[in-house]
C-alpha cells in the first residue's frame, strides 16, 4: 500500500463536520469543567467537613487514575447501576469532571492569592459569606488563574480525541470512518492531526487575547 | 471477583514496563530536544521547536494511531506494545524538552559567564557547570511528566494493548461489576504512582544543595 493523498480532499467535509464536533465537545467540557472546578474549588477551601472530605476524595480519585479508565467507567459502567448516558453526553462529563479537578486545584491556589482584606472588607461593608465568595473573592481569583487554566484548555481539546473510543463521532472517528472506506489510515490521521493542529492553534490565540483582555491594570 | 486478580496483575506489569521503557525514551528525546532548541545553529533550534509544537500540538492518541495503524503504508512494521512505547515515548519527550530546557535556562547567567571568563570552554561550561545545576532543578518537574505519563499509558488500550485500562475495560464487560473493576485498576495505577512520586521526592532530597 503506497501513500496517496489525493484521496484526502473527497473526505474534506466529514472532517469538517469531525472537526466541528471536536470543538462542540471541547467546547461544552470545557464550560463543564470550569463550572464545576469553581464549585469544588469554593467548596474544598470553605464548605463544611461532610461535602469537603467527600469532593477531596473524588479528586483524589480522579487525579490518580486515567482518563480512558474514566471515560469507561461513565459510559460503559453506570449502565449497570440504570444510567444509560448516550456517548455524547458521557464524553462531555467524563471531560468536563477530569479537567474540573485540575481547574480546582489551581483556583484553589488563586483563591488563597486573594489579599484576605478583600474578604474582611466584603464583610464589614454587610455583604454574606456566599455573596462575598461568589462576588469578590471567586472573581478575582479566576482573574488571576486564567493562564493556567487555558493551559488545561489546550490539554482538554486534545484530550477529546479519547472520546472516539466510547464511539463519539469527533474528529478522530470520522477519520476512522475515512479509513474503514479507503483502508490508507496514514493519510487520514495525519489529516486529522492537521485538524488539531489548526484549531488548537486557534485556541492558543483565544486564550492569549482573553489573557490580555482580563488582566488586571496594576 | 477473586479470579480476575491474576489478570490484574499480569496487566499491571504491562502497565509498568510500559511506563519504564517511555519514561527511558522520553527522557532521551527530551534532552536531544533541548539540546536542539539551545544549540547554536538555527536548523537545529527549528527542528527543535518544531518537533515540541507538533507533538504537543496534537493528540497523543492520533500520533499512536498514525505510527502503529499508518507505518505499514511507510513501511514501519510494529506490533502494539512497540508502537505503545515508541509514540508514548516521543510524544512525552516533546515535554520533557520544555522541562529540560526551562531547568538549563533556569541556572543563573552568571554561572555560564563566570565560567566563561575563568576560562572554560562552551561545551566544559554546559558539561561541567550548567548541567550540574540544571539536573537537581529539572527533577520535579519531570517528575510531573512521569506521573502524566503513567496515566498516559492507558491510550494504548486503543490500540489493544492488554495493559490495565484493557483489562478493566474487559472484565467490565464479562463481569457487570464496573466499578469494582474501575477502583481495582485505579488502586493499581495509584499505588504505581504513588510509589514512582516517592522515588522522585527521594532523588529530589538527595540532589538538593542544603
Amino acid at each position: 500500500m503506497t501513500l496517496d493523498f489525493t484521496i484526502v480532499p473527497s473526505y474534506f467535509t466529514l472532517l469538517l463536520i469531525g472537526s466541528g464536533w471536536t470543538i462542540a465537545i471541547t467546547a461544552a467540557a470545557a464550560v463543564l469543567s470550569f463550572v464545576v472546578g469553581i464549585l469544588f474549588a469554593v467548596i474544598a477551601l470553605y464548605g463544611p467537613a461532610l461535602v469537603r472530605y467527600p469532593i477531596r476524595l473524588f479528586a483524589w480519585l480522579f487525579m490518580g487514575t486515567p482518563l480512558l479508565l474514566q471515560l469507561f467507567l461513565i459510559y460503559f459502567g453506570l449502565i449497570q447501576i440504570g444510567i444509560d448516558l448516550p456517548a455524547f453526553a458521557a464524553g462531555v462529563i467524563g471531560l468536563g469532571l477530569h479537567f474540573a479537578v485540575y481547574n480546582s486545584d489551581i483556583i484553589q491556589s488563586g483563591i488563597r492569592a486573594v489579599d484576605k482584606g478583600q474578604y474582611e472588607g466584603a464583610r464589614t461593608l454587610g455583604l454574606s459569606r456566599l455573596q462575598t465568595i461568589a462576588r469578590i473573592i471567586v472573581p478575582q481569583a479566576v482573574r488571576s488563574v486564567i493562564p493556567p487554566i487555558g493551559n488545561n484548555m489546550i490539554a482538554l481539546l486534545k484530550d477529546s480525541a479519547l472520546v472516539s473510543v466510547i464511539g463519539v463521532t469527533e474528529l478522530t472517528l470520522t477519520a476512522q470512518l475515512a479509513i474503514s472506506k479507503t483502508f490508507h489510515p496514514f493519510e487520514f490521521y495525519l489529516a486529522a492531526a492537521v485538524c488539531y493542529y489548526v484549531i488548537n492553534l486557534g485556541l492558543e490565540a483565544g486564550l492569549r487575547h482573553l489573557e490580555g483582555r482580563v488582566q488586571l491594570s496594576r | 471477583m477473586l479470579r480476575v486478580y491474576p489478570f490484574f496483575l499480569a496487566a499491571a506489569w504491562v502497565t509498568i514496563q510500559l511506563s519504564i521503557y517511555t519514561t527511558v525514551l522520553g527522557l532521551i528525546c527530551g534532552s536531544l530536544g533541548a539540546a536542539a532548541r539551545l544549540s547554536r545553529s538555527r536548523i537545529l533550534r527549528f527542528v527543535g521547536a518544531a518537533y515540541v509544537s507538533l507533538f504537543r500540538g496534537t493528540p497523543a492518541l492520533i500520533q499512536l494511531f498514525i505510527l502503529y495503524f499508518g507505518g505499514p503504508q511507510i513501511g514501519i512494521q510494529l506490533d502494539a506494545f512497540e508502537a505503545g512505547v515508541i509514540g508514548l515515548g516521543v510524544n512525552i519527550g516533546a515535554y520533557m524538552t520544555e522541562t529540560i530546557r526551562g531547568a538549563i535556562v533556569a541556572v543563573d547567567r552568571g554561572q555560564s559567564e563566570a565560567a566563561r571568563t575563568l576560562g572554560l570552554s562552551r561545551s566544559e561550561t554546559m558539561r561541567k557547570v550548567i548541567l550540574p545545576q540544571a539536573a537537581r532543578l529539572m527533577i520535579r518537574p519531570l517528575g510531573v511528566n512521569i506521573n502524566a505519563l503513567i496515566k498516559g499509558t492507558a491510550l494504548v488500550a486503543a490500540i489493544s494493548v492488554v495493559e490495565l485500562t484493557y483489562t478493566a475495560q474487559r472484565y467490565i464487560g464479562s463481569t457487570y461489576k464496573p466499578f469494582e473493576m474501575f477502583l481495582l485498576a485505579g488502586v493499581i495505577y495509584m499505588v504505581i504512582i504513588y510509589v514512582t512520586g516517592l522515588a522522585i521526592s527521594w532523588l529530589d532530597r538527595r540532589a538538593r544543595i542544603s
